[in-house]
């Protein structure tokens, strides 16, 4: 319901009158005279938004037939990836702009015809309270009470505990126990890795493509040098989930000068060599960024920084804990291989992490 | 068809509808509804249409996406991944923007409106909480469109986690990380969730299902809330000539909202298509498939949840520590739990706040204009400069490679910045916003400038000021004023100590806080005694003055 008023009510406060004769408030002015458009007095000017807008409409059934053709006309085929991606280029913008004027001719059509033709006075429509009248109220309390004495709720307290007693474990029991078998206990696996006493260390195939997945001998490292490290035979088949096992046993390998190793470190460290857990003990984002000049290791997630001649101790950002190391020691092939697993849990914080 | 055929059909039409779902009553009830007018009410228009954009096009992204992680070699166009053993729904994500025509479009289309569906609802908040038009009855409303923001940044986290690249499985390898932190239960929890260690196989999957199929059925039916309470309470007004706290004034749907809104969506719509067409977004091939080892330098979260990450970079490693043998990461919790609960906790019960310091219980249709309201602006200014240094914390990195600045300095200095400047930005905005309301009264009081500068005979020189009529006025005269509340006396005559008598104080210092500075708009009294004195000091001008004007309004 509307009603067409050329003045306002002049608002909640009623202007009381104070002693100088004045009202204590200004009064609501109500609306301003109305100004008429140009479309409204001027037949010609109306004439013309009608085109305007017959025009956007017009560029959206364009926009649709750009759309159709060339979906067809443009293919995303080719014989190399620059072919295709210059084909896809050329789809994806004729395609997205055909689609824009499609949808932007409709809009603005009917925001122009709606701004310039359809009529812009502006109308009034009153308010109500969101409060029920006072009679409402009784009238609703009423029926509660009746409906509630009907249903006999407050006379019988033994139908209204055993509902309470049915619907209580019924909203929780049953979603509670369903979730149980979303998933294994946790167990110990946070705390252990797939690193073995005499197990080797080889190139990681992702970071370190050309290392072909091969073991490493001492002699392979200058110093200053740090290659991705895996256990051996952490992707074989028989391995159940390679993904979460490399995701706590990603190791990085660091040649170093022995001398600026510190005690702690030089024992698991085999001639300067040292290996760290590459898991950050923060987050859990791979710790990738190793500073050859300082020997600072930086993860790129927050920021935090391990200090490789402080046994990895956190030097900056929001870790705790240093990173893991892994001691390491030569097999009698001479390769690289792992002294004993790791002696703490690695990667991220938990609560029985202790 | 000739117009009285079309008249007829549409009559047969009417009838057909009239006599099985009485429609003539809907329409009675809706099609003459009206609506004000205001650029910023179209805000949360952008919202509802983005999400319905969000719909059109992520129905098409279901028909090519496989929701799994089982290993397949990718064969597709991509030749630098060709021969790559990745997860079905990384080859999935990459054959639907490359194989598919007009695949790549959707899914662009379908991230930026991601990206302006949050960016939209969360500048409607801010029209929302500043114009106050959270006060009664809408404060449902209010806690409705909060719970719609928190769930929209949780759909979109869902949302671009689901190719399976190295960026969003980084993403993922974090929010593991914040569940595990949980004390007692959080390795239980993350276990369930992933269906066993990070990243297991059960994850993309159940993140599917959430993020097509709970999320929005959770959003249409608070969506559908929030629109019906929109009909239900009518919408708020700005205030103005004409306008009341009992009317609202503005056009009606049909035809003119109908038209209005309706090719609004069109207009929303053909913007994002365009940008869907023109700006490459999150290129997945880039980035490479998600393994557990690698990761690329300067990683950055979607826009919305850059505060989060920003509050995790800043908060130190300390936190962490151990009580009788079990890990407590302070350090994790801090930032990624209680931080955003605390920020979001007083964000929806803020109306209760605000209605207990004012004590104001009436209902309110009229918009503030934020300046009358210093207070809230300021605390509302000083919520948002928190968040956006913890925004630009989450860039940090890529402000020192940017800049060449440390990053241990941008570091440390944002972790001071974050408490001092906050505080800082409500008090200058709180001045400001007196500032404004004092430069209303004077405007009110002695007129508008216009520009034109006199000399009178004795060689003193003055500009004209032109009062305002009284629909210019009145935006400036018509707000209440609120004075602190006075607690009542904590003892009765007899000495006797009233229950209640501390929390009224708590209340009275709220009250106290919200409105102890205020500037109280110009009465007709104060008017007419400043004309007085104008009159006295330029007494001798006044004559010509008055002469000019027509003269002046000739210009």
């Amino acid at each position: 319901m509307s009603i067409d008023q050329s003045h306002g009510h002049p608002g909640s406060d009623v202007a009381t009158t104070s002693e100088g004769g004045l009202p204590e408030r200004f009064e609501n002015p109500g609306l301003e005279p109305h100004r008429h458009r140009m479309a409204d007095v001027d037949p010609k000017a109306a004439k013309r938004a009608e085109r305007q807008v017959a025009a956007l409409f017009g560029l959206s059934t364009l926009g649709t037939i750009l759309f159709v053709v060339s979906y067809y006309a443009i293919s995303i085929e080719g014989d190399s990836w620059a072919e295709i991606a210059r084909q896809l280029r050329i789809s994806t913008t004729l395609l997205g702009v055909g689609l824009a004027l499609a949808t932007f001719g409709v809009g603005a059509g009917a925001v122009h015809w709606a701004k310039t033709l359809m009529p812009d006075e502006e109308r009034i429509e009153l308010r109500h309270p969101m409060r029920g009248t006072d009679e409402d109220r009784d009238a609703a309390l009423d029926i509660l009470r009746e409906g509630s004495a009907e249903a006999g709720i407050g006379r019988r307290p033994l139908i209204r505990n055993s509902l309470l007693g049915a619907l209580v474990p019924l909203t929780v029991g049953p979603a509670i126990v369903l979730l149980r078998d979303t998933g294994p206990l946790p167990g110990n696996d946070l705390s252990t890795t797939f690193w073995k006493q005499g197990m080797a260390l080889v190139h990681d195939p992702i970071t370190d493509p050309e290392g072909l997945g091969r073991k490493i001998k001492p002699e392979d490292l200058t110093i200053g040098s740090v290659v991705h490290v895996l256990p051996e035979g952490i992707q074989a088949e028989e391995v159940e989930h390679p993904l979460d096992e490399i995701a706590k046993a990603a190791v990085l390998l660091i040649r170093l000068n022995p001398d600026d190793l510190d005690e702690t470190s030089r024992a698991g460290a085999y001639e300067g060599i040292v290996a760290y857990s590459k898991i950050c003990t923060h987050m859990g984002c791979p710790v990738a960024l190793y500073e050859q000049q300082t020997h600072h290791l930086l993860c790129p997630c927050h920021q935090s920084t391990f200090d490789l001649k402080q046994n990895c101790k956190v030097i900056f950002g929001p870790a705790k804990r240093p990173l893991p190391q892994l001691a390491i020691t030569v097999d009698d092939a001479g390769y690289l291989v792992a002294k004993s697993p790791f002696t703490e849990a690695a990667g991220p914080s938990f609560w029985e992490r202790g | 068809m000739s117009t009285t055929t079309t008249a007829k059909a549409a009559g047969n039409l009417g009838n057909w509808a009239d006599e099985r779902v009485g429609a003539s009553k809907g329409v009675k009830f809706l099609a003459r509804k009206i609506f004000p007018d205001h650029w910023s009410f179209m805000l949360g228009e952008v919202a509802l249409y983005s999400f319905i954009i969000l719909l059109l096009t992520g129905v098409f992204l279901t028909f090519f996406y496989i929701p799994s992680v089982g290993h397949t070699v990718y064969t597709g166009s991509y030749e630098q991944l060709a021969g790559q053993t990745v997860s079905e729904a990384y080859a999935s994500s990459l054959s639907l923007s490359f194989d598919v025509r007009g695949g790549l479009l959707m899914r662009q289309i379908h991230h930026w409106s991601a990206l302006i569906f949050v960016a939209s609802i969360v500048t409607h908040m801010f029209r929302v909480f500043f114009t106050g038009a959270f006060r009664k009855p809408r404060e449902i409303n209010w806690v409705i469109g909060s719970v719609l923001a928190l769930l929209a940044i949780i759909e979109g986290f869902a949302g671009y986690s689901l190719p399976d690249d190295l960026l969003s499985g980084t993403g993922l390898r974090i929010a593991s990380s914040i569940i595990l932190a949980i004390p007692v239960v959080g390795s239980y929890i993350s276990f369930f969730l992933f269906g066993g260690q990070f990243p297991g196989e059960e994850f993309i999957p159940r993140l599917y299902t959430i993020h097509v199929l709970l999320l929005p059925g959770i959003f249409l039916a608070l969506i559908t809330a929030h629109l019906i309470l929109l009909v239900v309470q009518k919408h708020t007004q700005y205030p103005g000539p004409g306008r009341t706290n009992d009317n609202v004034v503005g056009y009606p749907l049909f035809p003119v909202y109908m038209a209005k809104a309706g090719g609004f969506f069109f207009i929303v719509f053909g913007i994002t298509a365009l940008m869907g067409a023109l700006f490459t977004i999150n290129p997945i091939w880039a980035y490479g498939a998600y393994h557990p080892s690698p990761v690329t330098a300067g990683s950055q979260p979607d826009w919305y949840m850059g505060w989060l990450d920003g509050a995790v970079r800043l908060t130190p490693g300390f936190l962490e520590f151990q009580v009788l043998g079990f890990t407590v990461s302070g350090n994790i919790l801090l930032p990624a739990l209680i931080i955003p609960g605390l920020v979001t906790m007083p964000m929806i019960l803020y109306p209760w706040i605000e209605q207990w310091a004012t004590g104001d219980k009436r209902e309110h249709h009229l918009l503030d204009r934020p300046r009358n309201v210093p207070t809230r602006t300021g605390l509302g200014v000083m919520a948002i400069t928190f968040y956006l240094l913890l925004l630009v914390s989450g860039g940090n990195d890529i402000i020192a490679t940017h800049l060449r600045l440390s990053i241990n300095d941008i570091t440390n200095s944002l972790r001071l910045l974050v408490f001092v400047v906050p505080p800082l930005a409500f008090v200058v905005t709180k001045r400001i916003c007196l500032g404004l309301q004092r430069k209303d009264r004077e405007k009110v009081l002695h007129g508008r400038e216009t520009g034109v500068i006199y000399r009178t005979e004795e060689g003193e020189f003055f500009e004209v000021h032109e009062p305002l009529d009284e629909h210019d006025r009145w935006l400036l005269v018509q707000h209440d004023s609120f004075r602190p509340l006075d607690p009542a006396p904590a003892e009765d005559d007899r000495g006797v100590k009233r229950p209640g008598a501390r929390f009224d104080k708590v209340k009275a210092k709220l009250s106290s806080f919200y409105f102890e500075d205020r500037i109280e708009p110009v009465t007709p009294a104060e008017l007419e005694a400043a004309h007085h004195e104008h009159h006295g000091g330029h007494e001798a001008v006044e004559g010509s003055d008055e002469a000019e004007r027509p003269a002046l309004a000739g210009h």
